[in-house]
């Protein structure tokens, strides 16, 4: 208690530094006021309005239902890291394992790499429309889709991947060359084993990106909320569904439902990154 | 051996991916918008301040001032509040909630633009409705969207900046005599000043590049910015909106107009690293 009265009485002699100390807990106080009011106003106004009707397996103009929404963003999400976790891995094992410090061409590749990671959705959302969809002729489809967001994750998965690589001890890999095993199987056998977690957050932070992507699949993926037969048909994904909900303002409620699924989606792929992480430091602090 | 190399090639080859992929947009975007540019003239492009797809008229310049008026309002709103939160964060936060507000704010980072978009579109559109002379979609609808948005990238540079600041600083402030705030603000902050000026560029970047939560609030007018209450329309929700129907020297404008965009964006990722190797350099 006199700890506090202490203070009150140096904010009674500072003024100005009472009136900082109010502006930083008002502004935490909003920052944190503003997240809750958005996650209970969607899930108070979504929740009653999932309705089972909403997982029929067809859409319908009658029944906006989002199920092949769903499953569209599952196919999406899976050929997405397909193409980009691989070429991710690979280039970080270069970046860490493989190029000389000072090499002209690594400065080039994290260059590109803070360029890509920079371009806002939209731009990939052209280039994919411009390159895959009419140049290459495949029009809309979940391949154009796939691929354009593969581009615009791989800077994440990089980053996370050579991360993980870095915090692997050296010791590792000279115990592993010691033991007579040559690069190779010292990059595949102990040093990528070791740095799996730190790979996965990676990973699961790129699944919430496509999860929640929508100016890049537009003009890519199409906006058709139904299943296509084949990888090169059209099909929208959840969050591109919503949009296209809410744009016509016909489907508000069916729009909020939406919400609803795309945000537990989120809270569950966060929950898992976070847990993730905690094993990560856990691991750090017991070796 | 063999495999040796051919691995080591394959690595290679993987870690060039990202200088094809940069190669790639640039070529396909300034191939396509180029002879547009050309075709409608730069200045006409670029200063013009009527779009007009149906009468062959294309000037981008509501488009351009559209971005800078909404991103400088996000700037405004999100700035402090995410550089006061984030001192809370670092200096202030109980340990025991620490973790519930970072995982807070990671959310925060995580939420799909086009969920923050309808809430801007059922909560702050209707709010705003409620001002004299406005139809509720706005640049202020926007900014003040944007604000909340950039916020996660604003808290987590600036508090990383913050904790990278040595503890002797702070504890030499208050040895004489300062008060707490007074060595976080005229100590911490001044010391952690590039950290803290790179995330609010990262911000700019993301408020200037974002479409779906803009397009579903700001009215989508194509004309120059009449006022804070009126409607407004981005670079980048021109090209979302229209993208769809547009063909000929129309598709070549839109296109045009990510060009430019994307030509603010590397200038805003320049100034990011140039700031980040000067930190390094302190």
């Amino acid at each position: 208690m006199s700890e506090f009265k202490k203070r009150m009485e140096s904010y009674r002699r500072h003024p100005g530094s009472f009136l900082l100390f109010l502006l930083v807990m008002l502004s935490a106080l909003t920052t944190f006021v503003v997240l809750l009011f958005l996650i209970a106003y969607i899930l108070i106004k979504g929740v009653p309005n999932l309705k089972p009707s909403l997982f029929a397996w067809k859409y319908t103009t009658d029944n906006a239902s989002m199920l092949p929404s769903i499953i569209n963003t599952l196919i999406m999400t899976v050929m997405s890291l397909l193409i980009a976790v691989p070429f991710g891995i690979f280039s970080a094992v270069y970046l860490t394992e493989y190029a000389k410090k000072g090499n002209k061409l690594v400065g080039i590749i994290r260059l590109t790499t803070e360029t890509l990671s920079g371009i806002p959705s939209i731009v990939y959302g052209l280039f994919g429309s411009l390159f895959f969809v009419t140049y290459l002729k495949w029009s809309y489809s979940l391949a154009a889709g796939a691929l354009t967001l593969a581009i615009m994750i791989l800077p994440l998965v990089m980053r996370t991947t050579e991360e993980a690589l870095k915090s692997v001890p050296d010791m590792y890999r000279e115990g592993s060359f010691g033991l007579g095993a040559g690069k190779l199987r010292t990059v595949f056998c102990v040093v990528l084993p070791s740095a799996i977690p730190g790979i996965l957050s990676g990973v699961i932070l790129s699944i919430g990106r496509i999860v929640g992507e929508t100016a890049a699949l537009i003009y890519t993926a199409g906006s058709i909320p139904q299943i296509p037969s084949s990888i090169m048909g059209s099909g929208a994904t959840l969050a591109v569904h919503m949009y296209n909900l809410s744009k016509e303002g016909l489907y508000t409620d069916q729009a909020y439902a939406v919400a609803v699924v795309l945000l537990l989606l989120v809270l569950l792929i966060n929950w898992v990154s976070a847990r993730i992480a905690r094993q990560l430091t856990k691991g750090k602090e017991n070796g | 051996m063999m495999k040796e190399k051919l691995m080591q090639a394959v690595f290679f080859i993987a870690a060039c991916t990202s200088i094809l992929a940069v190669a790639l947009i640039c070529l396909f975007l300034f191939a396509n918008g180029i002879p547009a540019i050309r075709e409608i003239g730069v200045f006409k492009f670029l200063l013009g301040t009527r779009w007009k797809p149906g009468n062959n008229i294309f000037g981008i310049l509501p488009m351009i001032m559209g971005s800078i008026y909404v991103t400088a309002g996000a700037i405004i709103i999100g700035v402090p509040i995410g550089i006061m939160t984030s001192i809370f964060m670092a200096e202030y936060c109980p340990k025991k909630i620490y973790k519930f507000l970072k995982s807070a704010t990671e959310l925060l980072a995580g939420i799909p633009s086009v969920v923050y978009g309808f809430f801007g579109l059922t909560v702050l559109v209707p709010l705003i409705r409620e001002l004299p002379h406005s139809k509720g979609t706005s640049i202020l609808t926007a900014s003040i969207l944007l604000g909340i948005m950039i916020l996660p990238t604003i808290i987590g540079v600036t508090e990383a900046a913050l904790r990278a600041v040595p503890r002797s600083y702070y504890e030499g402030s208050l040895a004489l005599g300062a008060t707490q705030e007074r060595s976080i603000f005229r100590v911490m902050l001044p010391a952690a000043k590039s950290g803290v000026l790179a995330g609010v560029v990262l911000g700019i970047g993301r408020a200037i590049g974002e479409t779906m939560a803009v397009v579903m609030v700001a009215g989508n007018q194509a004309r120059m910015p009449a006022g804070i209450l009126k409607g407004v329309r981005t670079m980048t929700t021109n090209i979302v909106l229209e993208m769809g129907y547009a063909a000929d020297l129309h598709r070549g404008a839109l296109i045009a107009t990510g060009v430019v965009l994307f030509v603010f964006i590397l200038i805003i990722n320049f100034s990011v690293s140039m700031l980040n190797r000067r930190k390094d350099n302190e």
